[in-house]
């Protein structure tokens, strides 16, 4: 018995720091519409800020001052980037300032590696907070005691901050209707850069608290982020009381799962979530959000199917690049068959996305999953290439359909974090199911079958496939399925109206694009003779999105074009330099801000054209009516 | 001399123009009617007047500034108040906390609104200061919307329909109002498609249809012109 509530005080002191992160993810979100995907970059820089100040300062004070100094720095920051970067792209879909904060994100990993190096840091211990406290005859530290306490008084002033000052008010009036509140006069930039440096405040406060608990590193950004995603998704996003009591039931979970269930404690926590999602769509304190369409502008040009001319060009380009193995070398060969192989991957994304509406920030689990079927066919069925090929996507096929059926439940930023929770679920398996996925070490081993060894014969099937699958995805967008698919991204209630089921049109889409990531994800394990956790990573899920961004939104198949772009230039940067996220942080920023069309885009900016299409937020077709 | 005055201005909503050309004047300590069906344009003059539509041009000047560029919150602070129909008001917060939102320092020559003025002049605000706005009737929620814009002092206020949905009763009551802030020196533009209800209130009125103004004059010249009543206003 006293052993729990020792374990249930560590939990709940672990649940300080996390509401205080996700608290602060809650609130931009509230007013700026923003999943601030960089929350867990700047809860990091936080850390090893703090870390930092109170290595420097020493001393009581000098410890609880630079904690201080450390969140108020982090503040600052987070002021700038909103000014700089937010500001900008207020108006854009919700998918671009997710992949915007998303670049800052792989910016801030090597800026701190930079700064702060690759090791582990260690920080001091809380003055006047070292030693531990008896409770029933338990050592419990008394800094956890200190951070038992600390949770609700952050809540309560929260409450104060929301509840009786002018600013709060305001904030709350933002919450619920901007335009409303720019009519009264309130200028908006200030209160938003107020509000995202007040989140990202609390999100540095919560690293730099951790400071004494546990080491500081450079791979917690998104950790942290992961789990703060949980949170508020339970909590309800833009709700503090729901950010509080959500960190508590996590850090809870975390606190007894490893107790009772050691080797799957990650997984017991995203289940935990799942639950809450289907009995509470948007969480426990949340409350729906408005549809919001995320292809604006297709309307405008219809799509059309390749006439005459496109079909020629499309044949002349595919028997251009069958001819390469003519000249390339085996090493070219292998980088074009990588290429193509996410060719498909990013195509059935951009199914997904553009045809479907559906953003998925974990579109990587289908194709790792493939790649484990592939895989795990091979090594514990000792399946031949061939049939280990069609596992893959047997594999992501009942993974999409298994995940799909929860995340089309949902729509717009919840559907996004719901998709990059499962993939994470699909990855913690990989990653702590040793016995049969080999975790951290991966399945080696597993090559294609005699005929399809040679680079060019493997570059030729991965050209056939990436052929046939782009071309199917297209077919199936102009199907009457892909009508339907397109019929309820464009207007859910009208689709409704005329018998079309919401729900499981999108699931089938969802299923599909999974079976056709997980094809890419099979080839993918036989291309490079293994499999590790980081298919499944947070990484690959961006990569396929930068790669739909590249082509362009609003186009049927663009993605492939940015697939070629984006796979070789990161290829290529990973060789020239040692700060490839730096660079490729950078590169994501700058073209969510200035390509938001994507590579078609550039003819834009050429000439630009007359008619912005910045939809005021709150001009909903039926206003537009009137 | 005008406090309002509209040239030539137009508005889109993606690629579809709502507005074309229209052109209109506000004197000050006026009270104009903007009529027209539903669909007309109505409301979509206002916001392009207060710049809440996605794409506008034309000249709007507002107490001798060229407002037609200006962010929403700018014109607001102008003293160009702006009442939307759907009476946005903040559900979460209470009636006192909604009125807190909409205040703005005091304009020379006009007396500053207070709380207190506003329960005066919508006594059944004044009943429910705690509550919040979620939990009032649509005729409270009309009136509170009214008083939180007038919080921010304005010189001038754009009322979008005020009578809409309303019962009978509270109808006159907002029509009593409404002469109440006239007196104050307030210039009003009011959009109605209840002509009986511009009447009671207006001095002079402007006729909108498919986004162009289609008449303008006093209400006694409209009343002269019943062809024009029934082509522009009878449904």
């Amino acid at each position: 018995m006293a052993f729990l509530i020792v374990q249930a005080l560590t939990g709940l002191a672990s649940a300080a720091s996390l509401f205080l992160i996700a608290s602060g993810l809650s609130i931009i979100f509230g007013v700026t519409r923003i999943v601030n995907f960089a929350h867990g970059a700047f809860t990091m820089i936080g850390a090893y800020l703090a870390y930092s100040l109170t290595e420097r300062l020493g001393g009581a004070f000098g410890f609880w001052f630079g904690l201080f100094a450390a969140a108020v720095a982090v503040a600052a920051i987070g002021a700038a980037t909103e000014i700089l970067l937010l500001r900008r792209i207020y108006k854009a879909p919700e998918l671009f300032q997710l992949l915007a904060t998303f670049g800052v994100t792989l910016m801030v990993q090597d800026l701190v590696i930079l700064a702060w190096g690759p090791e582990d840091l260690l920080g001091r211990r809380a003055p006047g907070f070292t030693g531990a406290v008896m409770i029933l005859g338990q050592r419990v530290p008394a800094y956890d005691l200190f951070l038992v306490a600390a949770g609700p008084v952050v809540l309560g002033a929260l409450w104060l901050l929301f509840n009786r000052t002018r600013w709060g008010i305001l904030v709350r009036a933002a919450t619920q209707d901007r335009d409303m509140v720019a009519a009264l006069g309130v200028d908006q930039k200030w209160l938003f850069t107020s509000v995202f440096a007040l989140g990202v405040f609390l999100a540095g406060l919560g690293g730099a608290l951790q400071i004494p608990r546990e080491a500081v590193s450079h791979s917690m950004d998104l950790r942290v982020i992961v789990e703060v995603f949980v949170v508020v998704v339970i909590g309800g996003l833009g709700s503090v009381p729901g950010a509080f009591l959500a960190a508590v039931i996590v850090s809870e979970i975390n606190a007894f799962g490893i107790l009772i269930f050691p080797k799957i404690s990650i997984v017991v926590v995203f289940l935990v979530m799942a639950v809450v999602l289907v009995v509470r769509p948007f969480g426990l304190f949340g409350r729906p959000e408005a549809a919001r369409r995320t292809t604006p502008g297709a309307t405008i040009r219809p799509w059309q199917p390749l006439g005459r001319a496109g079909r020629i060009a499309v044949a002349v380009l595919v028997s251009a690049l069958a001819a390469a193995p003519a000249f390339a070398g085996p090493y070219l060969l292998s980088v074009g068959a990588e290429i193509l192989l996410f060719v498909v991957f990013a195509a059935s994304l951009q199914f997904l996305m553009s045809v479907g509406g559906l953003a998925s920030f974990g579109h990587a689990a289908y194709f790792g999953l493939g790649s484990y079927g592939a895989a795990l066919a091979v090594k514990w069925l000792g399946a031949p290439m061939e049939a280990a090929i069609l596992a893959g996507p047997v594999l992501a096929g009942l993974g999409g359909i298994l995940f799909g059926w929860f995340c089309v439940r949902l729509s717009g930023v919840y559907f996004a974090m719901l998709t990059l929770a499962f993939a994470q679920i699909a990855w913690s398996i990989a990653f702590q199911w040793v016995a049969v996925t080999g975790g951290d070490n991966g399945i080696l081993g597993v090559w294609p079958t005699a005929w399809a060894s040679k680079p060019a014969a493997f570059y030729w099937l991965s050209l056939m496939v990436a052929t046939v699958s782009v071309a199917a995805l297209r077919i199936l967008a102009f199907s009457p399925f892909g009508y339907r698919l397109r019929a309820v991204r464009d207007s859910t209630l009208r689709a409704e109206a005329i018998g079309i089921d919401r729900l499981s049109t999108q699931w089938i889409a969802f299923a599909v694009a999974g079976a056709v990531a997980g094809l890419a994800g099979a080839l993918y394990a036989f291309l490079k003779g293994n499999v590790f956790p980081d298919a499944l990573a947070i990484p690959t899920s961006v990569d396929g999105l930068v790669m739909v961004l590249l082509g362009g939104l609003e186009t049927v198949s663009g993605a492939a074009i940015g697939a070629v772009a984006f796979k070789a230039l990161s290829i290529w940067l990973m060789s020239q330099t040692d700060y490839s996220k730096l660079v490729l942080g950078a590169i994501i920023v700058v073209l969510v801000v200035f390509l938001p069309k994507g590579l078609g885009g550039l003819a834009d900016l050429v000439r630009p054209s007359g008619t912005g299409r910045n939809d005021a937020s709150g001009s909903s077709p039926s206003e537009a009516a009137r | 001399m005008s406090v309002l005055s509209v040239a030539d201005l137009d508005a889109w909503y993606g690629p579809a123009q709502i507005l074309d050309h229209v052109a209109l004047d506000l004197g000050r300590g006026e009270v104009v009617a903007l009529l027209g069906r539903n669909g007309a344009g109505k409301s979509t003059t206002f916001r392009a007047l207060v710049g809440l539509v996605p794409r506008r041009s034309g000249r709007i000047g507002f107490e001798g500034q060229e407002i037609g560029r200006m962010a929403t919150h700018e014109i607001a602070r102008l003293g160009l108040g702006f009442v939307p129909e759907d009476r946005r008001i903040f559900t979460d917060l209470t009636v006192e906390e909604n009125l807190e939102v909409g205040r703005r320092p005091a304009r020379a020559g006009l007396t500053p609104w207070t709380p207190e003025r506003l329960y005066a002049l919508f006594p059944n605000l004044g009943e429910m200061r705690r509550r919040p706005g979620g939990r009032m009737s649509g005729g409270e929620q009309q009136m509170l919307t009214i008083a939180r814009t007038l919080m921010g002092n304005p010189s001038a206020v754009l009322l979008d329909e005020p009578s809409e949905g309303l019962a009978p009763r509270i109808v006159e009551d907002m029509a009593a109002a409404i002469v109440r802030l006239k007196q104050e020196g307030l210039s009003i533009l009011v959009s109605e498609q209840n002509l009986h209800f511009a009447r009671l209130i207006s001095d002079r009125a402007y006729i909108i249809e498919r986004g162009r103004i289609r008449f303008g004059g006093t209400m006694a010249e409209l009343e002269a012109r019943p062809d024009i009543r029934d082509a522009y206003l009878a449904v």
